[in-house]
């Protein structure tokens, strides 16, 4: 049963210290920049985070990162022109970053929502991110055993809502969004809008309701303007 | 392997490829109707070549096919970007998908054609350009390793050599490696190379050069550390 809420800061505030939370985004697009100020403002730390990036600017994941309160990131590109606030703490020995290819990245949190347990992918083979993991050659060629990546809350920016938290999305804010709400034990959405339950055609819900556990609405959401990077 | 045609003679220009040049080599390379994805950085130029009425769709690796021009003033949406977070448009036809299947399609070969910049390849096809192993450097890598060995053929586009001469077509790579006997061909400023992976251009484990731009062959082979033959 879905919550719907207009306040992010009650939507994150059961989040606690230690936690792994997947945040949905490709750099600004699809950033659930205002659930993530709501977990800067409640004080949550030594959090684990699973992005495809580290945070750009001050804003949304860099202020996370920026006010301490990650232990950990997983990401498959840190380094942006624009990620000082990662760039300082991981210089200062202050987070740790586990990189890994972006495709092994999303099939590895695509994996944890199928309850998959493990699969073998030929990226990464013969190079320093596979090393120490295991190695199978199936048909000829080489693949390398990657574990799913479970986490207990996912933070997801999706356009719309319905009342039972069937969501939609914009363009490629898309991105992570779908796989990490099936990879989390508790999913928290912000929308831009919810409709009544019935005005979304079934026919276009990408996300389905039954891996949306709070949708919070932030109807003027801030998406950092996109800058030329890596 | 490759299923795409190469010329069988040899070609000589008279000078040395600039970058646009390059990537209108390449462009003209791609046929029509094939699925690509365009690596970051040089590779991106490929497109201002690309006819409309070829036909080739463009992939960008953050959930979109069918990606249109860079977008300018009115047209940026902040939703809409590519993977080097640029804001881009959108053509007829387009379509968007989540990572975990972008990078599907990519893994699962039903991409035509990937084009790359690079650090280093070797001659048997190893890839290096994610990262240079540099003390301190804060290591990036992105979709490098998932484009490298996603696509049918993987294309390599940087300069033959390095600032201070260094070949970059090696025998081994010494940067840590992107892939593994990933890429097919390797077009710079200098020459076209063709890898012979399986033996489909006759190389016997050398390394084919379809085409040479302000050198010989022979000029060439004193520039290369790798064995070359004429097609």
């Amino acid at each position: 049963m879905v919550t719907i809420t207009q306040s992010a800061l009650d939507a994150v505030a059961d989040i606690p210290d230690g936690a792994t939370v997947l945040i949905g985004g490709f750099g600004p697009a699809g950033q659930p920049v205002e659930l993530i100020e709501a977990l800067v403002e409640s004080g949550t730390r030594d959090l684990t985070v699973v992005n495809n990036n580290a945070g750009n600017g001050d804003v949304g994941l860099a202020a996370l990162i920026g006010a301490g309160r990650v232990r950990k990131v997983i990401c498959s590109f840190p380094r942006q022109h624009d990620s000082h606030q990662f760039d300082a703490k991981y210089r200062a020995g202050e987070i740790e970053l586990e990189l890994v290819p972006q495709g092994n990245l999303a099939e590895r949190i695509r994996a944890a929502g199928a309850g998959i347990g493990a699969f073998f992918t030929p990226t990464g083979y013969g190079t320093p991110l596979a090393e120490g993991k295991e190695v199978r050659e199936i048909d000829g060629r080489h693949y390398v055993l990657e574990l799913p990546i479970r986490a207990d809350y996912a933070l997801v920016k999706a356009h719309r809502a319905d009342g039972v938290g069937n969501l939609t999305y914009r363009k490629t804010a898309r991105n992570f969004g779908p796989i990490m709400a099936a990879a989390a034990t508790t999913t928290i959405v912000q929308v831009h809008e919810v409709v009544p339950t019935g005005a979304m055609d079934p026919e276009v819900v990408v996300t389905p309701g039954i891996y949306v556990d709070r949708v919070v609405v932030v109807p003027t959401a801030a998406t950092p303007r996109p800058e030329e990077d890596q | 392997m490759s299923s795409l045609q190469t010329p069988s003679t040899f070609v000589e220009g008279p000078t040395r490829l600039g970058k646009a040049e390059l990537a209108a080599l390449v462009a003209a390379d791609i046929p029509d109707g094939a699925f690509v994805n365009l690596g970051i950085g040089q590779p991106t130029l490929v497109s201002n070549y690309l006819a409309p009425e070829s036909g080739v769709t463009l992939h960008t690796e953050n959930g979109m096919l069918g990606m249109g021009p860079e977008a300018h003033g009115d047209d940026v949406d902040p939703d809409l970007i590519n993977a080097g977070k640029i804001p881009v448009t959108e053509l007829p036809g387009a379509s968007y998908f989540h990572h975990a299947d972008s990078f599907a399609m990519m893994r699962g070969g039903h991409l035509d054609i990937c084009v790359l910049g690079a650090y280093q390849v070797s001659a048997r096809g190893d890839l290096a350009n994610w990262h240079t192993g540099e003390p301190g450097a804060i290591p990036a890598v992105g979709g490098a390793m998932d484009l490298a060995i996603g696509a049918k053929d993987t294309f390599v586009m940087m300069t033959l050599q390095t600032r201070d001469g260094q070949s970059k077509l090696v025998e081994a790579c010494t940067y840590p490696l992107t892939g593994v006997g990933c890429v097919s061909r390797i077009y710079t400023d200098v020459a076209v190379f063709l890898i012979d992976r399986d033996g489909d251009h006759g190389g016997d484990g050398a390394v084919v050069v379809r085409e040479t731009h302000g050198v010989t062959f022979e000029e060439l082979e004193a520039l290369v550390p790798v064995p070359l033959r004429r097609p």
